[in-house]
């Protein structure tokens, strides 16, 4: 089970991003947890200044603007 | 777990080749479109039921040239600049500001405002996000003044439909107001004034990886910008072209240009007030400077109006409150709005 978290404060691109990686994950099979982030306060903690920001299992891999597919598909299978 | 069939994508569709072959093809198929703009229109107006040289007739043709030329040059300007903003971003900018001192940390942060992508909505995390990561809070004031008002979109429109030297003299002016004002405030010291909560989010030092990125991607990016902000902006560039249709057409050379004239000092704040409340996109308002400057409205004046109208917006006031108390705002406001109202005066008087 892998812990998503995507850092943004509810913009469109952020409730996008976060769709699009479940849709990734439904796609691959993989069990994933999303939750989304909005406090100001904890998405500056993870270093990032761009949103949507998109943390794996405590690591950020992506910060600013909307993910491509194949991305999030490499970052849920690595 | 590897499952290689979800990243692999057929192999033409990353092929550097193809998309620079099809960027090409699609910048030739531009020039061909902006070559055939002013037969194409006189065409339109031609099958139009208005009489030229009316009023009517002159806002029409107004509209009617002005509209697909201003998209024609937003295209071309939104997906080059795409392409340079995939070499920038607002992580690698806070890191090359992070170590400046104020001054030259100033003069870096506007002009980095003008290439780095930055966005409205993300204005509180990119606020917290510089200020923690240790950028003075003058230099990330730079970067926030310059960001929305001294643009790609505001310049490129600028050169492309009233010339060269207004461009670069707005860029000249829009980074100096950039500068100064964050420069004042950081002297002034105000960090008191930001919210308790802010002053103690630190930034954490996770690198962010840095993912190879290719020729395909830049090309991309530059067509996701094309969507994006095409997409959204494009009704700005309507109504703009329609205010100013209804300028060219139905305001009165004489009165605009004696009321905008160098010589009534009052036009400038008159402008700078009317601008706060109106909120529009640099690519909105392009069209209504060419049709003031076409009414013999003083350049000076002109250049304030635009300044005030992308750069103080309230409704960005409203989102900062999230960070800093109302005093700060109301420092950056008044301060933003004495160097448009400087630039506006400076410049009726020296030309």
């Amino acid at each position: 089970m892998k812990d998503v978290k995507v850092l943004g404060s509810g913009c469109k691109r952020c409730v996008a991003t976060a769709e699009m990686i479940e849709s990734e994950a439904a796609r691959l099979g993989l069990a994933v947890h999303v939750e989304k982030v909005t406090d100001y306060a904890a998405i500056a903690g993870y270093g990032i200044a761009s949103t949507p920001g998109i943390v794996i299992d405590g690591k950020v891999v992506h910060a600013g603007g909307l993910p491509k597919a194949g991305d999030v598909a490499r970052w849920l299978s690595a | 777990m590897s499952t290689p069939i979800a990243i692999t994508r057929t192999r033409h569709a990353n092929s550097p080749v193809v998309w620079v072959s099809f960027t090409l093809a699609a910048l030739a198929a531009w020039i061909g479109a902006w070559m055939l703009l002013v037969p194409f229109t006189g065409r339109v107006m031609s099958i139009l039921p208005v009489v030229p040289g009316s009023r009517l007739g002159e806002a029409a043709a107004f509209f009617a040239y002005e509209v697909p030329k201003v998209l024609l040059l937003l295209t071309l300007i939104v997906f080059g600049m795409g392409i340079v903003r995939s070499f920038f971003s607002v992580e690698r900018t806070r890191a090359l500001l992070a170590g400046k001192r104020e001054g030259a940390g100033n003069v870096a942060a506007a002009s980095l405002g003008i290439v780095t992508p930055f966005c409205s909505c993300s204005a509180v995390p990119l606020f917290i996000g510089f200020v923690s990561a240790g950028v003075p809070l003058g230099v990330t004031f730079s970067f926030l003044i310059a960001a929305p008002m001294v643009n790609e979109v505001a310049l490129g429109l600028l050169f492309g439909l009233v010339g060269w030297q207004v461009a670069v003299t707005y860029l000249v002016f829009g980074l100096g107001v950039a500068i100064i004002c964050g420069w004042v405030i950081g002297r002034l010291h105000l960090e008191g004034w930001l919210e308790d909560w802010v002053r103690n989010v630190r930034a954490g030092t996770v690198p962010i990886p840095l993912t190879r990125i290719t020729v395909v991607d830049r090309i991309r990016a530059g067509v996701d910008a094309l969507r994006d902000i095409v997409g959204r902006v494009w009704i700005w560039v309507i109504v703009g072209v329609a205010s100013g249709a209804a300028i060219h057409g139905y305001v009165p050379t004489e009165l605009l240009g004696s009321i905008m004239s160098k010589g009534n000092w009052w036009s400038v704040p008159a402008v700078v007030l009317l601008g706060i409340p109106m909120y529009s996109n640099a690519a909105g308002m392009i069209p209504v400077v060419e049709a003031l400057l076409g009414k013999g409205a003083a350049l000076g004046t002109v250049l304030a109006f635009m300044m005030a109208v992308t750069a103080l917006s309230f409704p960005e006031w409203i989102i900062l409150r999230k960070v800093m108390t109302v005093r700060l705002i109301a420092v950056f406001a008044g301060v933003v709005t004495c160097g448009i109202l400087a630039v506006g005066f400076l410049f009726n008087a020296l030309f």
